[in-house]
């Protein structure tokens, strides 16, 4: 988060949210200590994961599993957990271990 | 306007029963007083179109109100002593989400060992979660404190809710002359509530309460202290209104008989009624003595307190409450701490008084006046807290 954020007087008593539906937006992905990995190859877009995952961050582009979204994944690991593969089409991976997104 | 003969318990049942708020959750056993008791009579003969939510702790009596009140309902509610502590983590979320909750608060002493009667240990031990503190002094007070507390609460500037405490037992069980508005009079001063944001209003969802971490919980909270700087002139603008409405004007505090006083008293609650006789009896032996009444303990009137103090050469403060530890109690640090640095070089001394219901007499009172007047020629404070009737 890097831009300027507002100052107390700029929001709102109590910190009411007005805008609804705007989660979206607050970024949690920087949590995350590791990173699921997804290989498209052998995932057969059962959409396993996508039902479990906490944070909603499994993307799907016309009902198939099309990547993560990584600015909300927190890397809990119950997608890898949960893929019934035995080659299971995600793997959970160190993020020191991983490129930078 | 009609004179009538109320409890202090009655005069804010009365008040309640005139402002006829949208929801009221409460705990209906004891610590609850009469006063809820009174007032459900009336949701029961349909005098008022309240809804009482009645639950099983005081903790949910506050977690329901907060919830009402985030509905965009007009909410009050009663408690005293441990139903008072009972409900503090809800406290702190009633004001940090700005709900405009009016509660009276009859103070009493918080157990152990288990006691019963007054002192403000209870809500005194609150002072600090965000609430506005009114104190009264008689019935009359408690019930116009409580017309009042609506409108503050819901101020737009303030949204805050609001503490109207009276003495246990001295004025919540006491029978008093009581002058009541009429209900129009009444309901038109306390006006309708138009919330900013209704929880129901689902053309303009919003949501409360979220997570509000580092990045953004301290920016919340200087914004509470703001609604809290705000009620500083919307206590006085409506304390006036009411006062042109009822013939009795409301302000920070009272002072009584202070225009060429050299030694004073500062006090909260039912004593005030004591110390004023004191005073009258003092001023008839020729001694140059007033009285302070403090009404608005939060936000603290610190400004004006010392104006009040200045022209004097000793003066005590009244504590019917402790702080472990602290020097002094919680009225006594206020009032010290507001004197540093304003030129008021005389001796403050703090009687704590009245712990457990402890009666406290004109003889009590009198001999507050006669070692603060000592402290007067001496020029010095003692160092010590005084703990007033205490046996040795
Ligand atoms: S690691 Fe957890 S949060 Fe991330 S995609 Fe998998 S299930 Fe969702
Ligand atoms: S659970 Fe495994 S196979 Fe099923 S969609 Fe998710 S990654 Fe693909």
């Amino acid at each position: 988060m890097s831009e300027k954020l507002p100052g107390w007087k700029e929001l709102t008593a109590g910190g009411v949210i007005e805008k609804a539906g705007n989660a979206s937006e607050y970024e949690t992905g920087s949590w995350r200590v590791r990173r699921p990995i997804l290989d498209r190859n052998k995932c057969t877009s059962c959409l396993i994961c996508w039902v479990f995952c906490p944070d909603s961050s499994i993307l799907l582009e016309e009902g198939k599993v099309s990547g993560i979204d990584l600015d909300h994944c927190k890397g809990c690991g119950i997608c890898a957990r949960e893929c019934p593969l035995k080659d299971k089409a995600i793997v959970m991976q160190l993020e020191s271990e991983c490129e930078s997104t | 306007m009609k004179i009538v003969g109320l409890t202090g318990n009655d005069a804010v049942a009365e008040a309640m029963r005139q402002v006829d708020p949208d929801v009221v959750a409460a705990y209906p056993i004891t610590p609850q007083t009469e006063l809820m008791e009174r007032f459900a009579e009336f949701v029961s003969d349909g005098i008022v179109k309240t809804e009482l939510v009645l639950v099983e702790s005081e903790h949910s009596a506050m977690s329901a109100c907060v919830g009402a009140s985030g509905a965009g309902s007009r909410v009050m509610t009663a408690t005293s002593a441990n139903g008072l502590a009972l409900m503090w983590e809800m406290l702190y979320i009633a004001a940090s989400c700005r709900c405009p909750i009016v509660m009276t608060v009859v103070n009493r002493a918080l157990s152990g060992p288990i006691n019963i009667h007054c002192d403000h240990s209870d809500s005194m031990g609150a002072r600090d979660a965000g609430w506005i503190h009114l104190f009264s002094e008689n019935s009359q007070e408690a019930y116009d404190n409580t017309l009042q507390a609506v409108r503050i609460a819901e101020h737009p500037d303030v949204s805050l809710p609001v503490m109207v405490t009276l003495d246990g037992f001295i004025i919540s069980h006491t029978l008093e002359r009581v002058e009541i508005l009429e209900d129009e009079q009444a309901k038109k001063f306390v006006g309708d509530f138009s919330p900013k944001y209704s929880l129901l209003d689902v053309q303009n969802p919003v949501t409360m309460g979220p997570l509000d971490f580092h990045d953004f919980y301290f920016e919340h909270k200087r914004l509470q202290v703001q609604g809290m700087e705000n009620a500083r002139h919307v206590v006085r603008e409506i304390g006036k209104e009411y006062g042109a409405l009822s013939g009795r004007d409301f302000d920070y505090f009272e002072s009584y008989r202070m225009e060429d006083a050299e030694l004073a008293v500062v006090a909260l609650g039912s004593a005030v009624g004591t110390a004023r006789g004191v005073v009258d009896e003092l001023r008839d032996e020729g001694k140059r003595v007033g009285l302070l009444k403090l009404r608005v303990f939060r936000p603290f009137p610190r400004r004006e307190i010392v104006e009040l103090l200045r022209g004097l050469k000793a003066f005590a403060v009244m504590d019917r409450s402790n702080s472990f530890g602290s020097y002094g109690g919680p009225v006594f640090s206020e009032v010290r701490s507001a004197c540093y640095g304003q030129g008021l070089e005389l001796p403050i001394v703090n009687y704590v008084y009245g712990l457990g219901g402890r009666d406290t007499t004109f003889e009590d009172i009198r001999r507050v006046y006669q070692e603060i007047e000592q402290m007067a020629s001496s020029g010095k404070a003692p160092d010590d807290i005084r703990f007033l009737n205490v046996r040795e």
